[in-house]
Parts: structure tokens; sequence; C-alpha cells
């Protein structure tokens, strides 16, 4: 493994590219007018990215080495599910942090 | 100076940011004793926690760093999982553009997902809100979450184990994320992308540096500004 002033370097470079990843468009294009379609594909940036993101967590959980879990399943089903009927996220983070630990209490 | 009401803006981002904790402590810590483990110095596991502040490009890059990987190859397969911070970027910018520099520079260096989604949900719930009231909030947020991060990460280098081993933490980061989520799925244009966007991510799951999830993400994007255009379309069609 690197160390040392190599190792300073990568941090400091990743550092960098990083924050211009965040800085390009904010940063850049700042109050300038974006085109409409730009702006209709940028309302479902959020709804496209998240869910993409924990599908594969949920699906092959780490912590069982990538076998589908039941008690993750559900609640991650459960969360889900309140979420989106009542938007109230501490209610649905709550809800599924009981499911989980119901199920692996009940099953694990 | 008026005193901030618990209700402004700011108030409000810290209490949407708040339920992160219990995702942002373990992490942290974890990334802490990882990097302890690997063979980092304190002041090394801090730089990137400080310098980088992105949870999974951290691991990745540790963990490609004590495989002894080619650096470059670290070093690319870190910023490839960090691409979807140029989307947020770009959907944060009509809500924030117009704010000053250097407050766009700390909003940059503060973004991750959890700062990115209570924004952006909240954003579209108050159109009203002015610019600075919109930076408050995003400070808000950033507030309970960023500060965790460095001291967690210090926490996990210098105590050297995660705690506490017996909880199922590993899904916190998911059950957070999932609640965040359902209040999204608003129209069907938003449920329609969503779907897209998990069976993608599922199935372009095998790409290398985290690319199943850009290609999942661009197209689930096109498809909900497909689906809106073609919603809108019908309704102009019913109503001459």
């Amino acid at each position: 493994m690197i160390e040392g002033a190599a190792l300073w370097l990568f941090i400091a470079v990743l550092g960098i590219g990083t924050f211009g990843l965040r800085f390009v468009f904010l940063g850049l294009v700042g109050d300038r007018a974006l085109p409409a379609w730009l702006l209709r594909h940028l309302r479902y940036t959020a709804v496209a990215v998240l869910p993409g993101l924990v599908a594969p967590l949920v699906v092959w959980p780490a912590a069982t080495g990538g076998a589908l879990d039941a008690p993750r399943m559900a609640a991650a089903l459960v969360t889900l599910t309140l979420g989106y009927a009542f938007r109230n996220v501490i209610l649905a983070i709550a809800a599924g942090a009981v499911t989980l630990f119901a199920g692996l209490a009940l099953l694990g | 100076m008026p005193r901030q009401s618990i209700n402004s803006p700011y108030w409000q981002g810290v209490r949407d940011g708040a339920p992160f904790v219990i995702v942002i402590v373990p992490f942290s810590m974890l990334f802490g004793v990882v990097g302890t483990e690997a063979g980092l110095r304190v002041a090394e596991v801090m730089g990137f926690s400080v310098l980088v502040i992105a949870g999974a490009a951290q691991f990745t890059a540790l963990q490609l760093l004590s495989d002894n990987a080619p650096t470059l190859i670290a070093l690319v397969s870190a910023l490839a999982v960090n691409l979807r911070m140029a989307m947020y970027s770009a959907s944060l910018t009509p809500y924030l553009g117009a704010a000053p520099l250097w407050q766009r520079a700390f909003a940059a260096y503060f973004m991750v997902d959890q700062s990115y989604a209570c924004a952006v949900i909240r954003f579209e719930q108050e159109p009203h809100w002015s610019v600075s009231e919109r930076m408050s909030y995003y400070f808000g947020v950033i507030t309970p979450i960023c500060p965790l991060w460095y001291v967690f990460t210090l926490v996990g280098a210098l105590v050297g184990t995660a705690v506490p081993p017996g909880l199922p933490l590993d899904f916190a980061l998911p059950i957070t994320f999932l609640a965040m989520i359902g209040p999204m799925l608003r129209t069907p244009a938003h449920a329609t992308a969503a779907l897209v966007s998990v069976s993608l991510a599922l199935v372009f799951a095998w790409l290398p540096y985290n690319l199943g999830l850009l290609v999942a993400g661009i197209a689930a994007m096109m498809t909900g500004a497909q689906v809106e255009v073609m919603l809108e379309r019908r309704k102009g069609a019913r109503q001459p």
C-alpha cells in the first residue's frame, strides 16, 4: 500500500476531484437559465438515483454475504410503504427498524 | 439580530437531518477502524474524511489501495463512485444557483446523499422559499451530519473497534434512504422513474466502477421526463 507523501497526494487528488464533481454545475452554471428539457430531467434526479443506490443493498445485503434476507427485505418493504402512505420519514424509519429487529429476533 | 425561531428553515433542516445520525455514526466509525487496520496513521484517516467527505468513495479507495491495486485505478474507481454527485449538483442548481459563490462552494463541499435528498424534497414542497432560506435549510441539514462524520471517524481511528457490534447497523443506510424515497413518489412519472432505477441498478450491478448506478440513474431520469411529457400531452388533449 502507498504511504507518506504519495498517500497524501492520493487523498488530495481524490478530494479535489470529488469537490469538482460536486461543484461543476452548482458552481459553474450558477443562476444561468437551464433549458426546459434539462430541467425536466433534473426533476427526477433524486428518484432516479436513490432507489438504484439502495436496491443492491436490500437484495444482496453485505451482512449476510449477499444472500437474500427475509428480515431485511421485510424491513425495506415496511419502510417504503409507510414512507409512501404517510409521507413521514421518521415514522417510516422507526417502523422499518422495529420490523428489522423483530424479524431478526424471530428468524435470526 | 432576531432570534431564529425553531420553525426557521435552518432548524427545519436540522430536524430533517437528525435521523441520519444513526447512519453517519457507525459508518464513519467503521471507516476509522478499517483505515487504521489497513495501516493508515490517524492523520491520514482524517485526511480522507475531511478532504473527500464521501463514505462509499473512501471505502472504495481504501479497499483498492490495501489490495495494492494501481493507484490510478483506485483513484478512478473512487471518483466513479462519486459521479452521482455531479447529477446532484445539476439538480440543485435551479434552487441554489443564485446564491453567492462562496456559499455554493461550501454547499458543494458538503454535498452528500443525505443533504441532497433532504434539500430536493423540501425545495419542491416550499416553492416560495428565497435562495437564502434554501441555503439556510441546506446548512441546517448538514449541521447534525457532517461534523459527526469527522468526529466519529476520529473515534473509530483512536478506539479501533466499531460499536456496537451486535446491532444490524448495516441496514441503517437502506432504511433511511427508503424512508425518503416513499414521499418522493408523488406522480406516476416519479414512480416509473424509481422502478426503472431499481431494475437497471440490479441488472447492471456487474458493471465495474459503480457504473451500473450511473446507467440506471440516467435511464430513470429520461424515463421520468418522458412519462411527464406523455401525461401532459394526454391532459392537454382532454382539455382543448
